[in-house]
């Protein structure tokens, strides 16, 4: 290929700047997957039905096989990799894991992200709310039963957390 | 699935973007994407060129409101429709109609206008507009003009915004005092496209008589369409469960639904009867 077919896309994703060439028909999750080697994100349709792609891009969540790599020039993303600090799960993650709100784990990095974005807008949801979010991301295995159960409870730890937060910066 | 190869421009300004569509050839605008992104992994789109306009979001992403209407922006996701205060009081159909579309994802990046020059005809966005009757304002190398939403719609998958145009600007008329509207979308499950899709924009005068309506229709024709039969028959009357139940028997009198596998035509034309009354009524007691 010729190199003037070639994009070049800068990034940062999960606090890391990353730059690469792309061909413009490039779709984000095929760069974040196989040029950034962040294999957390999945792909599981061809159409943007299953959500298992979805990331953070400039603070929303997005299907990264609905936006072509070139898009992501100068943007800000966020994989399922830039969840946890270190060895430290985020309590999302720790929920899923408490609850069994995974079975094979395939949708899971989709579900954290659709999971997060509902939680930062609205911290105390309601069952219902938290079906809606998830909407966008299929489960082939839970039933869902244990997904919502995941995410109420990290509603439940992320709210104690702010709080400690709140009363030990008093 | 890849896209097949295509050449790639972002256009600074809407006029480098105008300019761009005018002398590429087979070049086609990217918005959200959300439509045009699944069509071409398919391959059942392959344009030659992408000119995307996300770049122009400031020209092109608002809610204004203006002395004789309500102004969106073309890149207004649905998302901001959707949760925009002004919208939420004067045009609760809008709402309605938004939160419906697809999932959080596709609300995030997928556009108004990206939603109507799509011309889906079971979308929920074309029908709810419908029965707002706005002006869609569209800018090409020749100018700007402004195409009222009888014509806006021309066939399936198709609009009256030509090639080397860009839909611009939504203007939505406000609705007189006492009014009220809704949308109420018929679907197997959350997330899927309508099966039915109805919108209702009503006016009432005193002792609750009908000054004035607008009914419009989704999935049950090449384009959203209006119901004039039923609206015909609840103008000047007093809307109460008799004259609500004898206007929705006449509201498929304009519709041509097909047959496919979300639900057969038979079943369409009943639940354009069903969802036409659930949604007068709701529109009613908005206002
Ligand atoms: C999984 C999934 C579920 C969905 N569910 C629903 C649903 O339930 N209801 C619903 O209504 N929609 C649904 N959609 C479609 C969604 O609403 C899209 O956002 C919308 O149809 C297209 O908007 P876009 O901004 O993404 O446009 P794009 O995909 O970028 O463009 C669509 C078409 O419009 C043209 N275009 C876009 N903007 C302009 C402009 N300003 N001027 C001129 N031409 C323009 C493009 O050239 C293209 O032909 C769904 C999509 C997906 C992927
Ligand atoms: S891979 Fe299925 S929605 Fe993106
Ligand atoms: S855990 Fe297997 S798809 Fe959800």
């Amino acid at each position: 290929m010729l190199k003037s077919d070639l994009a070049k896309v800068t990034c940062k994703v999960n606090g890391k700047e990353y730059s690469g060439l792309v061909e413009p028909r490039t779709l984000l999750v095929h760069f974040i997957r196989d040029e950034l080697n962040l294999t957390g994100t999945h792909i599981g349709c061809d159409t943007g039905h299953c959500g298992a792609c979805t990331i953070y891009m400039n603070g929303k969540t997005v299907k990264s096989c609905m936006v072509l790599a070139v898009q992501a020039n100068g943007a800000e993303l966020m994989t399922v990799e830039g969840l946890a600090e270190g060895d430290k799960l985020h309590p999302l993650q720790e929920a899923f894991w408490e609850n069994h709100g995974l079975q094979c784990g395939y949708c899971t990095p989709g579900m954290l992200m659709s999971s997060l974005f509902l939680l930062e807008r609205n911290p105390n949801p309601s069952e219902g709310e938290i079906r809606r979010a998830i909407e966008g991301n299929l489960c082939r295995c839970t039933g869902y039963v244990n997904i919502v159960k995941s995410v109420k409870a990290a509603a439940k730890k992320m709210n104690e957390n702010s709080r400690t937060q709140k009363r030990t910066s008093k | 699935m890849y896209p097949k190869k295509f050449d790639y421009f972002l256009p600074g300004s809407l006029n480098e973007a105008i300019k761009l569509l005018h002398e590429r050839e087979d070049s086609k605008v990217l918005a959200g994407g959300q439509s045009l992104l699944a069509l071409m992994k398919l391959r059942l789109a392959a344009p030659a060129a992408l000119v995307d306009i996300t770049q122009v979001k400031d020209e092109l992403s608002y809610i204004k409101k203006e002395k004789t209407h309500l102004a969106v922006g073309a890149l207004t996701p649905h998302d901001h429709l959707e949760h925009n205060k002004v919208v939420g009081s004067l045009f609760p159909i809008l709402v309605d109609a938004a939160s419906k579309i697809g999932d959080q994802q596709i609300r995030n990046r997928g556009t108004v206008g990206g939603s109507c020059c799509h011309a889906d005809p079971a979308a929920d966005l074309p029908t709810a507009f419908l029965a707002l009757d706005p002006k869609f304002v569209v800018r090409g190398t020749r100018g700007q003009r402004s195409i009222p939403s009888s014509d806006f719609f021309v066939d399936t998958f198709s609009t009256a915004v030509k090639k080397d145009e860009i839909l611009t600007e939504i203007r939505i008329p406000y609705l007189p005092k006492r009014s009220g509207s809704a949308y109420i979308k018929h679907s197997r499950r959350e997330g899927d496209f309508a099966i039915v899709g109805v919108g209702v924009a009503l006016t009432v005068g005193p002792k609750n008589v009908c000054k004035d309506i607008r009914i419009s229709l989704g999935a049950v024709a090449p384009t959203p369409i209006r119901a004039k039969s039923a609206e015909k028959h609840l103008k000047g009357k007093k809307l109460n469960e008799e004259t609500i139940v004898a206007s929705a028997e006449e509201a498929n009198l304009e519709a041509d639904p097909p047959s496919d596998m979300h639900g057969s035509r038979e079943y369409r034309l009943e639940m354009i009867k069903v969802f036409t009354k659930r949604a007068v009524k709701l529109a009613l007691s908005r206002v």
